[in-house]
This record gives structure tokens, sequence and C-alpha cells, in this order.
């Protein structure tokens, strides 16, 4: 390519390409490191590999995403859109259900090699998983309550001046 | 004439400029119908690729910019940190260090893995595994923030844009599979397919690409959005076009992503200090440790697990130090025998627990390697168990860990005889080195070939 032609064959790339020069130069290094990196990885069980990699984002968009939001959906149609109380049962469902989706393999005791290898019982986590979760629903009934108690009492304050 | 060749032969078929309408390609022949279809999709507000269809108030490019910062700075502690994991195998000394040997260039930044501070692996690896813990909920909220782009048509504006998704597969895909294999091994559900060590480095290769594009590509505008507070004259393409009536503010988001991380941060950071152990509800080696006394402290593989049997380590138990000097057998009383020297060191395990400072009591490995024939400046050594299967029954030392005074072949701990559990009759300890390098039921020390 000439000198001269230098604006408009930037002109033609960005045509053909989309975008400019350095967003190809930055995206073609990355692919040669994910190949050099992947070419590694997917050594071995090359199938399951790719199950895992690509299965895991296909399963969060999919279906983890959907089906939370799909619940959070049914919590706000039953509380009703515009009670404010879906925050109270929004919070703690979701701190709950974090920590259920994180510990899974321990709180459902499907962990097998736990026991053996570290000496310790993992039926504790259960228990504790299901007392963490009352503990948050706990708080959020008493700042819900505390709110409706402070609601009402500022409504009753408000009243008598409202009458004069 | 050239300009023209080129927009026939690389014409992308389903080229819109921002507003939905067909552009430049739209003129071709058959050009019509496709974009009426997908004109159709991206305005039926029941498909996910309208964005009409999604309603939180909460969505918009200032909360993912927010997120994704958060995630730059979160992020890259955990890739730094875990690579930092894997220099302290100490990888390029011996192939008994390497569970990748096949990685090329990817070992480029390795180095010899100092022994002090004597706390240093048991920071670096709990920053790495209690960091990763405490960013799950701000990795699913940015990737919650960004669903609508998953669905939005065309599914590509350009081939550079095409580019640029499939590179978003290597970020998101690899994200996921770190996270996920890193949660399923610390709980020792060993169901990913292959071993944790390849798995675990080479996906995060995988994923730091993916993570360097996205940076340069997606930085300058998060930081701008960020500066001036406003998007100046850009199109918000997260933000919903019909939002529903809030039910939540962003800060309230944002409260609630944080108060996730705090939960996670609260019940997993005991699992790193003895005296906080009983507050780590939820997370593996938390809630207690496994006996009392000075042996109760945790235990990485119980001799139970690994089928070390008392006739392993009982009456015909030896220790076999070779080196220049021969092969020397010693009994557990001849080593008792000898100098004994104290050291406080952690045991610190890849998968992010770590003990406080237990008393080890023992011989200086520089001892045995001067019995060995090195009284001076002494080499590596090979360590070997009795456990006859499983990982890192035998072990690489470099020639530093092996000087450091403080790095014992220890034969008590906390005052008294270790217990099986903790590797009797003998086992090593030394600074700053994962919980694997101390090997435990020591059999055989090689010095100088490893």
């Amino acid at each position: 390519m000439r000198k001269a032609n230098g604006p408009r064959s930037a002109a033609v790339f960005r045509r053909w390409y989309g975008e400019g020069p350095l967003h190809l130069l930055l995206l073609a290094a990355t692919f040669a490191l994910a190949g050099y990196a992947g070419v590694r990885l997917l050594e071995g069980d090359t199938f399951g590999v790719a199950v895992w990699f690509v299965g895991s984002a296909l399963v969060h968009d999919l279906v983890l995403l959907p089906v939370y939001a799909t619940a959070d959906r049914a919590v706000r149609a039953v509380l009703g859109p515009g009670s404010g109380l879906v925050n109270f049962v929004r919070v703690p469902a979701f701190l709950s259900g974090l920590l259920l989706l994180m510990w899974f393999p321990l709180i459902s005791r499907h962990a097998t090699h736990y026991k053996p290898a570290s000496g310790l019982s993992p039926d504790v986590f259960l228990g504790n998983w299901l007392l963490i979760t009352a503990a948050l629903f706990a708080v959020s009934a008493f700042w819900l309550g505390v709110r409706t108690l402070r609601v009402r009492r500022r409504a009753m304050k408000g009243r008598p001046s409202a009458t004069h | 004439m050239g300009d023209r060749r080129h927009n026939r032969a690389f014409r992308f078929p389903f080229r819109f400029d921002g507003k939905g309408r067909a552009g430049p390609s739209g003129d071709g022949p058959s050009a019509g119908r496709v974009p009426a279809v997908l004109e159709r999709l991206r305005t039926t507000d029941r498909l996910p690729s309208s964005p009409g269809f999604w309603r939180s108030s909460v969505r918009g490019v200032r909360f993912t910019a927010v997120l994704g910062l958060v995630l730059l700075v979160g992020l890259t502690l955990v890739f730094v940190t875990g690579l930092l994991s894997y220099a302290a195998y100490n990888p390029d000394l011996a192939p008994v260090n390497d569970k990748t040997p096949g990685k090329g260039v990817l070992g480029f930044y390795l180095f010899a893995w100092p022994t002090g501070p004597h706390w240093l692996y048991r920071l670096t690896q709990g920053l790495h595994v209690t960091g990763g813990i405490v960013l799950v909920p701000v990795l699913l909220a940015k990737l919650w923030s960004v669903i609508p782009k998953l669905f939005a048509l065309p599914p590509a504006r350009s081939v550079g844009h095409a580019l640029e998704r499939v590179s978003l597969l290597l970020l998101v895909g690899g994200a996921l599979f770190e996270f996920i294999t890193g949660l399923l091994n610390i709980q020792l559900e060993y169901v990913f397919p292959g071993s944790f060590y390849p798995l675990h480095f080479y996906g995060a290769w995988v994923f730091f690409a993916g993570f360097v594009a996205h940076v340069g590509l997606k930085l300058p505008r998060a930081v701008r959005v960020l500066r001036s507070g406003e998007l100046r004259g850009e199109t918000d393409e997260l933000a919903s076009p019909a939002p529903h009536t809030p039910t939540i503010s962003r800060r309230g988001a944002f409260a609630m992503v944080g108060a996730g991380s705090l939960l996670l941060l609260v019940t997993s950071v005991g699992r790193s200090f003895d005296a906080l152990r009983s507050t780590a509800l939820l997370t593996p080696r938390g809630v207690a440790d496994p006996g009392t006394g000075p042996n109760g402290f945790q235990i990485n593989k119980t001799a139970a697990s690994v089928r070390i049997t008392p006739a392993d380590t009982g009456e015909r138990w030896r220790l076999t130090v070779s080196g220049p000097a021969g092969d020397l057998a010693f009994t557990r009383e001849q080593l008792l025998a000898m100098d004994q020297y104290s050291a406080a060191l952690p045991i610190a395990c890849v998968e992010g627990w770590s003990t406080a400072n237990q008393w080890w009591r023992g011989v200086r490995l520089r001892d045995l390697a001067a019995l060995a024939g090195y009284p001076d400046r002494p080499p590596g050594v090979f360590v070997e168990s009795v456990q006859r299967s499983g990982p890192f029954r035998k072990a690489a030392l470099r020639d530093n860990q092996v000087r450091d005074p403080r790095s014992l072949l220890a034969l008590e701990v906390n005052g008294e005889t270790l217990s099986p559990d903790h590797g009797y009759p003998a086992r090593i300890i030394v600074p700053a080195a994962p919980g694997v390098l101390n090997t435990k039921w020591v059999t055989r020390l090689t010095f100088g070939e490893l």
C-alpha cells in the first residue's frame, strides 16, 4: 500500500472490518494466546473440557440467570409490584441462594472425599446453611417490622397536625 | 476501483446502523427480507432479542462500569496470586513438582520461590482463594448487567464485532470455568474432566486472553463514563428503553452485591486463621479443627485416606539419607539424638486454608545435607514418602529451601510427637512453601539429585 493511500485504506479497513486496526491487533493477540493455552487445556479429555468451558457459559446465561430472574419476577407478582416488600424477600433469598450455589457439594454432602481426607465432618454445613438462611430472613423481618412501626408512628404524629 | 472490489468481496450481510435500519448492505437484491425478520425479532418485546424485553431500571452502562472496575482489580489480584502459586511449587526445579510440564512460554515468569517471609504462601494463596470466593457475587452481577447484549440482534454488526463476541466467550467461559473448578476443588469435589492443576492453570490463561481484550476495548469507556458521570452523546445500550417502576435503586443493587461479598468474606476468611475458624461456617476447613491438643490442627490428607499403615511407620521404618557420602539409614531414635532445632511455621494449602504457626521441632535439613556429604552450600533435595500412591508423595526442594535454618525434618509438633495424620515418624516443614511440598511420612532424602 502506498503512503498516499493511508487515510483511504484506513477507511476501507474500517468499512470491511467495522472497527479500527487496533481492535483487530488486540483480538489477534488474544486469540493467539488463547489458542496457545487452549491447545494445552484441551489435551486429555478434549470433549469434556470443551463441554465444561462452553457449557458453564451456556448454563449460566440460559439456565441460572433465567431461573433467578423468573423467581424474582414471581416474588414481585405475588407481593404486588408497588408494595415495597420485594427487597425484604429478594435480598435474603439472594444471599441464601448464593451460599447454596457455591457450597452445594458440601451442603448436599455430595463431596465424599472431604471427610476421609480432612478428618472433618461435612454434616455441619447443611445445618449451618439453614441457620444462616433463617438468620437472614429474621433480620429482614425485623427490619421490615421496624420500618412498619416507624411509618405508623409518623402517620400518628402527622394526623393531629393535619386536622388543625 | 479497488474500493468497490473490496466492498463486494467482504460486504457483511447484516450490517445495521445504530437505529436498526438496514445499512449500506440493505440495498442488495435479497436484503429486504432478512432484515425484516430481524427487525421483528428486535421489536417484539416478548423476545429477549428486543431491548424492550429487559425491564430492570438498574441496568445501564454506569452500573456495569462500576462492577467492571471492581472485577478489573479483583480478578487481576486473583490471576497474579494464582501465577504465584504455580511458582511456589518450583515447577522448573524437577519434573515431580510440575503438574503442567507442557506449559511452554506460559512459565516465562517462574522464579526460585523464597523462604521468607514465612507466611508468604499463606498470604498469597489466602488472597487467591478468599478473593475468588468474595468476587463471585460481583461476577454474577456483572454478567446479569450485560445479559441483554447476549441476545441483541444482529448477532454481529461487522467482522470486528463478530470476533469480539468470540473473545467474550473466552472471557465468560474462562471466568466461569476458573471459578467453578476452583470452588469444586476446595470442596474436594473432583468431578471436573481431568486433573485440577492443568485445567485451572491453562484455563486461567485462556481466561486472561479474553480478559486483556475486554479490558483493552472497554476500560477507556468505563473510565470516561465514571469520570464524567454521564454518557455524553452516547446511547446507553444497556439501559432498558422501557423500564419497570424501580423496585430497587442502583445504589441498592450495589449494596445487595456488596452484602453478598461481605457475607462470603465473613463466612470464609476464618479458614485462614485458627482463632477465627469457627466463623467460617460454610467453607471447607472451616467450623472446627479435626482434633484437640498439640496435633489438633488442620490436616490436608489423613494417614488413613492415603493408606498409611502402622507397619509403614513402625519399628521397621528408617530414614535413608543419600548423597556423595552414600546411603545412610537412621531410626527415629537416632534422629532424635541429633541436634534438635525449632521453627514456628504455618501449614498453608493450595486450597486456600492455612493454620497459625505451629511449633515444629526436629533435625535441620542442612544438617542432614552435611551428613550426606554437603557440609557447605547444600544443593536441593528429593524427598520421598512411604505413601504408595497419590500426587506429591515425592517432591523436590530447592537449595534455598534446604539452606534455610528453619527448614526441618520435623519429629515433633507443639511439644509432642507428630501424630500419624501429621506425618509420624518424620515430615518436612519449609517456610513459605505450599503445604503439599511439606512431605509427610518421609522415608528418603536424596541430596543433589532431583
